[in-house]
């Protein structure tokens, strides 16, 4: 195979082939069956799904600098029993149903994820809709669920001196995790807003094209 | 290079021998500062590699570890780990590795060697500041692509110089035939600028909406391992076994279909990361179907490479270059064929999410790549700086570190998310997910202690590599440093 050109042309072409095959027609079908589009729900007239509030897009900038994709995947997938598909998510608890193309749309930046060394967080505003849960799980994973291996993020949140009465964000530390004496924890501003992308995270809403709710 | 030879010279065979010896000389020579330029760097990031390496590893069983500060946080220094490896270590080496082949294999003198100066810089300037920003919270959250903005044209601009480089040098090649190696880093040489170009623009500069995202990543990132360092691994084994053993390879036309067989496969592959997510079936099917039809080149290439062996084994113990080259060789084919295994919907359904992909990951870019990549090393150096290895244990240090090392790794992490796959399959037996993740920490602390061995093995490689280039060149050594020496080597 001596042929310069003729070696090149093969080369090309078979990551032409690849490109075209695995992006472009998708990007052309998606666009096609509507898919890239948020579906207007009758019932509830409004657009499914909904964008981000300022507040979630700012907490989803936070998700993505910590690398928390890197644990924890968004991806509501099918199960056998309910046909061709491959895990119990449902069955887990993990969304109502699974997750489809469209659900993503309005994400901005899309975090499908490849590990659950944690668990999946697509639902994670239904399954867990508590801010001061959230807090105290981000501040410190072991007071919310034992023996976790999630790292901690002190550093998402201030400890300074009590001055007159505590904050009412203050979060409720106890035992060996308690601040000193006249010491309160306060979350910053960082940790409000990844608090209200977390919570902002439920596929609450059906599309035509995805199976329906498990009851 | 040929001069007036007399006929008593022109008679005897072993005139063009020489001759030919002195342009491998004089083309090693010229290669010799740019080779040492990347192999050199190559070998530091690896040391910085490994370190988050460790770090990272140990916070999966120890989240407290270094858990103060932001910068250290796991998810970032899993991802300088990953950034340096893969952009600092394995191109480096790559690069270096692939240009000495190409100009030995075009017969060809380096030229322009000032293009590659300016690139080797600009290359691991963009990668170190790619990994502070990557610790400053500045990267991008796209797996493989994640150093921050600013360093991308720096990058760009490195590569750029060297893909011209590496198409001027296969120009400029003498003799009728091309080599298998150079068709292979030919097209690693043009496959990676257009991956790392599109994925880019389709993923950061102008992102593009929804899971068309994922599609781009994992057909980006994937084909990073498959069409960059793949071809580069495989060239250097097609070469080096050769080589050492004074024989050619087994089979012309099994070359040929190895190589047009992965580039039309592997090119597909990428989508076994998605299997089960929100994106088309049909395109699904077709990466599962590409990851089982690389069975293929992949058993092309091992039995080209074990009909070139067989019979000639011993040398596999006495020669260092041989030892970690068909090593990382047979690795190539087991983690392909696991690759393969993994692709199969049945044994995708438990082994995806888990740790055994991650074990998969390091099967084929350490067991594989890298270990081929020690391999050349210990082979191009001596020729570049005319000097021998100082130490013999110290090689069989760094191969059995790094060898039992990742051998630990792999099994760890792949028993080990076996297991957590099964258990995930599994909602009325392990209900609690809490419960599973425990039963992983053992297989996570086995896989740190496999990674202490593998940076033991590299202390050792990096202090040879220090070691031979201070100490000074002696003319009574005249014997290559190997760990058995044959008794047909004996004087």
């Amino acid at each position: 195979m001596n042929n310069g050109p003729l070696l090149f042309l093969g080369i090309f072409f078979t990551i032409a082939f690849s490109w075209s095959g695995i992006v472009l027609t998708n990007l052309i079908q998606q666009d096609e069956i509507g898919a890239t589009q948020p579906h207007f729900d009758k019932d509830s007239e409004s657009l499914v799904p909904a964008p981000l509030s300022g507040l979630a897009k700012q907490g989803q900038q936070v998700y993505a600098e910590l690398g928390c994709v890197y644990c924890h995947s968004q991806q509501v997938r099918n199960s056998v029993e309910r046909g061709g598909g491959v895990s119990p998510d449902v069955e887990r608890n993990y969304g109502k149903r699974p997750n489809v193309a469209r659900d993503y749309v309005q994400d901005g930046r899309v975090f499908l994820g490849t590990m659950r060394t944690g668990p999946d967080l697509r639902n994670i505003g239904q399954r867990q809709p508590s801010v001061d849960w959230h807090m105290l799980h981000l501040y410190q994973p072991k007071i919310t669920s034992e023996d976790s291996i999630m790292p901690p993020h002190p550093f998402l949140f201030e400890q300074r001196p009590i001055v007159g009465q505590p904050s009412p964000k203050a979060l409720r530390l106890s035992g060996q995790w308690a601040p000193p004496e006249g010491y309160e924890v306060v979350p910053s501003a960082r940790a409000e807003a990844l608090v209200a992308y977390l919570l902002s995270l439920r596929t609450d809403y059906e599309l035509p094209e995805a199976p329906k709710f498990v009851e | 290079m040929s001069s007036a030879t007399s006929l008593a010279a022109a008679i005897d065979p072993r005139t063009r021998m020489s001759q030919e010896r002195a342009e491998l000389h004089q083309i090693d020579a010229s290669t010799r500062v740019l080779a040492l330029i990347f192999l050199g760097t190559s070998a530091a990031w690896l040391l910085l590699g490994t370190l988050f390496g460790l770090i990272s590893s140990w916070k999966m069983h120890n989240p407290e570890f270094l858990s103060t500060h932001e910068w250290l946080t796991f998810g970032r220094v899993r991802t300088a780990h990953l950034n340096t490896i893969i952009y600092g270590w394995a191109t480096n080496a790559g690069i270096g590795v692939s240009f000495w082949l190409m100009a030995r294999l075009s017969r060809t003198l380096l030229r322009h060697a000032g293009i590659l100066y300016v690139s080797g810089a600009a290359w691991n300037l963009a990668v170190l500041i790619g990994t502070f920003g990557i610790l400053r919270g500045d990267g991008q959250p796209v797996e493989w692509l994640e150093f921050p903005r600013y360093v991308t044209p720096l990058l760009f601009v490195s590569y750029a110089l060297i893909g011209v480089w590496g198409i001027v040098t296969f120009r400029f090649r003498r003799g009728e035939h091309t080599y298998v190696s150079q068709w292979y880093l030919l097209a690693a040489l043009f496959w990676f600028p257009w991956l790392y170009s599109v994925a880019q623009i389709m993923l950061v500069f102008a992102p593009t909406i929804g899971v068309i995202q994922a599609l781009t990543n994992w057909w980006f990132a994937h084909n990073v391992l498959g069409l960059w360092f793949t071809p580069i691994g495989i060239a250097a084994a097609y070469y080096f076994i050769p080589k050492v053993l004074g024989k050619p390879i087994h089979s012309y036309h099994l070359s040929v279909v190895g190589f047009w067989a992965l580039a039309f496969f592997y090119n597909w592959a990428g989508v076994h990361h998605l299997i089960g997510g929100p994106i088309p079936v049909w395109v699904q099917s077709a990466g599962i179907v590409a990851s089982l039809m690389m069975v293929i080149p992949v058993i092309v290439t091992a039995i080209n490479h074990h009909l070139t062996v067989v019979g000639c084994f011993q040398q596999v113990w006495n020669s260092p270059t041989l030892r970690f080259i068909v090593f990382g060789a047979m690795n190539y084919t087991l983690a392909s064929l696991a690759g393969s295994a993994m692709a199969l919907r049945s044994v995708n359904s438990v082994t995806h999410f888990t740790h055994a992909t991650v074990g998969h990951a390091h099967h084929g870019m350490y067991a594989f790549f890298t270990m081929v990549m020690f391999g050349s090393v210990y082979y191009m150096l001596p020729r570049l700086l005319r000097k021998e290895w100082p130490s013999a244990f110290l090689i069989n240090v760094h191969f059995w570190g790094t060898a039992a090392g990742i051998a630990l790794y792999v099994v760890a992490l792949s028993v080990g998310g076996w297991i957590q796959g099964t258990q995930m399959l599994d909602p009325k037996n392990h209900p609690d997910f809490l419960q599973i993740m425990r039963d992983t920490q053992p297989w996570l602390l086995a896989r740190s202690i496999a990674g202490i061995m593998m940076a033991v093995g590299h202390i050792a490689f990096v202090f040879s590599f220090v070691w031979i280039l201070l100490k000074k060149r002696s003319a009574t050594e005249t014997d290559p440093t190997l760990f058995n020496t044959p008794p047909a080597l004996k004087i």
